[in-house]
């Protein structure tokens, strides 16, 4: 990262800083009737089983998690939380022989009912990755389009400029990208790709936002950067995180739930959910309290 | 700080060669190993590898007395690796050297813009060959790439099972498929239809598909298979059906590769001869048409004119040279032009 670019990083941080401050609330979407704080959707499992062939691999998740809210999944590693968050979306059939028992619910609705078309569910539950992973043949506008363009929605190029731009003031990167959008995604820094992928996940107006560990592959700046972004986001997306990161969790979350694994092998379980507050200073469990104060894991 | 380095004696020796000493070592070697060639009347050939032997030798000698064993072996890796390198360029070198300064004498416009039709001795030209090769080629490469990019397209993206690994079985088989045996299917093919004694160009262009569809089939695959799923499950989670993911996000970020493939695969087939001998026969004058009989090519072109010389043997034999060249040039332009699309279209790919 260069000196220019980690200045303007910097600039993000500090609210009063810079003209990013006075664009922090994206004008809403035609996409989306009702204003920008329209309520987004909630999701409910119910005794849900997530299996690779015939291997359990996440065991009974029932757990309701909060519209317009951030729900943080925090855990060991291999506990299975990012696989049960690809299931939200049913990004996690797309491996052999993958597949779920019991039913997830978007506003009430089975998004496993065998009437449903996975990729509609994935157009009202979109996805951040934990590598940044913009299209490297497109460029930066390219790239936030790319959810309108590649779904052949017939938009004009005016509307299309206009939900560029929203998306990436929404994404907080539009300062810094706005006299360079016809450059290649790839010329971009760490955290700015990451941005990036969450403007091109939000310009298709999602109703929910799942991250999976969104700045693991990113340093402290940019994660503040991100971080920062995911609680403006919430105005207008329900949003589940993956994170390894317990100040992360604490920081960014409303709602924390804490995935655990008895042995290598076992199903991975959520052993607890409730308020961030709650879970962190006065969790019910022992196991709980354990992990976040650092004793495992 | 400044001044000499201060030799600190970690066991054996730990100076250093001063820099560039091994091209002045081989500089060296090459004036001493020109004057004992030149004495005793040794080729140029022989030259080189006392040359080599003579460097090698002496920088091993010399790294050795002042650097110590373990960066005088690293030298003398590095130098013989690279001569190595150096002999395996000799034959190339020694062949492109042979076609240009012998094509070179009928390399001129005539050659270019005139066919064999009513040549009887001198002069005369390969333009009738070249436009077949072109044509031959091309309807090969039209048959062929389309196939070989959407076989490559189901391995990857869709195959499953027993069917992929049938295809991918027999792709290995056609790989090894000799390519008289290809020409022989191709006539073996259009004569069921037409008869024995039938001579397509169109027949020649079958035969060259065969050798073809393969090669593009493992270069595609080879691509497909380093964009990173990564980019597809981005697709995905922004809802894009998956025929769309490989149309607009997978297709594009490998196409500098599959178009290098698929440059180098015509590059492959471009120059065969023996199915084409049997497929496209040989004729004189110009044919355009693929559909309508005997079609001259480069390849036949060359081989005809050198094994069938007529009178003065020479006219033919320096004609078949420069058809050589020619041939040689169109191959490396394909190349030259797979090499500009990759580093022109290519995309970085991160793994």
């Amino acid at each position: 990262m260069n000196l220019t670019e980690e200045k303007k990083e910097k600039e993000m941080l500090d609210p009063q800083a810079g003209p990013v401050a006075a664009t922090i609330e994206p004008p809403a979407g035609p996409a989306r009737s009702g204003g920008p704080d329209a309520q987004a959707k909630r999701i409910d499992t119910e005794q849900l089983n997530i299996y690779y062939g015939d291997f359990l691999a996440v065991k009974d998740v029932t757990v309701e998690i909060q519209p317009n809210r951030v729900t943080a999944l925090i855990g060991s590693s291999g506990c299975r939380k990012s696989t049960f968050l690809r299931s939200l979306n049913r990004m996690h059939e797309l491996i052999d022989g993958a597949r779920v028992e019991g039913s997830v619910l978007l506003d009430g609705a089975d998004i496993y009912a065998p009437s449903i078309d996975p990729v509609l569910v994935r157009r009202q539950v979109g996805m951040v990755f934990q590598q940044p992973n913009p299209f490297p043949t497109m460029s930066i506008y390219e790239n936030t389009a790319a959810g309108l363009r590649l779904n052949r929605r017939r938009l004009k190029k005016t509307e299309v400029d206009l939900i560029v731009e929203r998306s990436l003031r929404g994404a907080h990167l539009w300062e810094e990208v706005k006299d360079r959008l016809d450059e290649p995604a790839g010329a971009l820094s760490g955290g700015q790709q990451q941005r990036l992928c969450i403007a091109r996940a939000t310009a298709i107006e999602p109703e929910v936002l799942l991250m999976d560990e969104p700045c693991s592959a990113l340093d402290p700046i940019a994660t503040l950067a991100i971080e920062d972004l995911i609680n403006d986001l919430k105005k207008r997306f329900t949003i589940v995180i993956v994170t390894h990161n317990m100040q992360q969790a604490a920081r960014a979350s409303d709602f924390t739930g804490f995935f655990n694994i008895e042995r290598s092998g076992d199903p991975g379980q959520l052993v607890e959910i409730d308020e961030t507050e709650k879970i962190f200073s006065n969790p019910t469990l022992k196991e709980t309290e354990d992990y976040v104060s650092g004793r495992f894991g | 700080m400044g001044g000499n380095p201060v030799s600190i004696p970690f066991g054996e020796g730990s100076g250093l060669l001063p820099r560039r000493s091994g091209l002045f070592v081989f500089a060296a070697a090459a004036v001493a190993s020109g004057v004992l060639s030149f004495a005793l009347d040794l080729g140029p050939f022989v030259w080189l590898l006392i040359t080599g032997l003579i460097g090698l030798v002496t920088i091993a000698a010399w790294s050795l007395a002042v650097e110590g064993r373990r960066r005088a072996l690293d030298r003398v890796m590095t130098v013989a690796i690279m001569e190595v390198f150096v002999l395996a360029l000799v034959p190339l070198l020694s062949l492109l050297y042979t076609v240009v300064s012998e094509g070179l004498g009928r390399f001129d416009g005539d050659f270019m813009t005139s066919s064999m039709r009513g040549v009887l001795a001198e002069g005369g030209g390969a333009f009738h060959a070249a436009m077949g090769t072109f044509i031959i080629t091309a309807v090969a490469a039209a048959a062929a790439v389309p196939v070989g990019i959407l076989t490559a397209i189901y391995l990857v993206e869709y195959g499953k099972g027993r069917l992929k690994r049938a295809i991918t079985f027999f792709v290995d088989v056609m790989m090894g498929i000799p390519s008289i045996v290809a020409g022989l299917f191709a006539f073996a093919l259009f004569a069921l239809f037409f008869g024995p004694g039938i001579r397509l160009g169109v027949m020649g262009s079958v035969a060259l598909a065969v050798l073809m569809i393969p090669i593009v089939i493992r270069a595609t695959e080879e691509m497909l298979r380093v964009v990173p799923t990564s980019l597809r499950e981005a697709s995905y989670a922004l809802g894009v059906p998956k025929w769309l993911t490989v149309l607009r996000v997978v297709l594009p970020t490998a196409l500098a590769g599959i178009v290098t493939g698929v440059m180098l695969a015509i590059a492959r087939v471009i120059g065969e001869t023996a199915p084409l001998l049997i497929t496209t026969g040989s004729i004189d004058s110009l044919n355009l048409d693929p559909f309508d009989g005997r079609m001259a090519n480069l390849p036949v072109f060359v081989y005809e004119q050198y094994k069938f010389p007529g009178v003065p043997p020479e006219a033919y034999v320096e004609r078949a040279w420069a058809g050589a060249l020619l041939l040689i040039l169109m191959v490396m332009v394909l190349f030259l032009a797979a090499r500009f699309t990759a580093k022109r279209y290519g995309v970085e790919i991160r793994r």
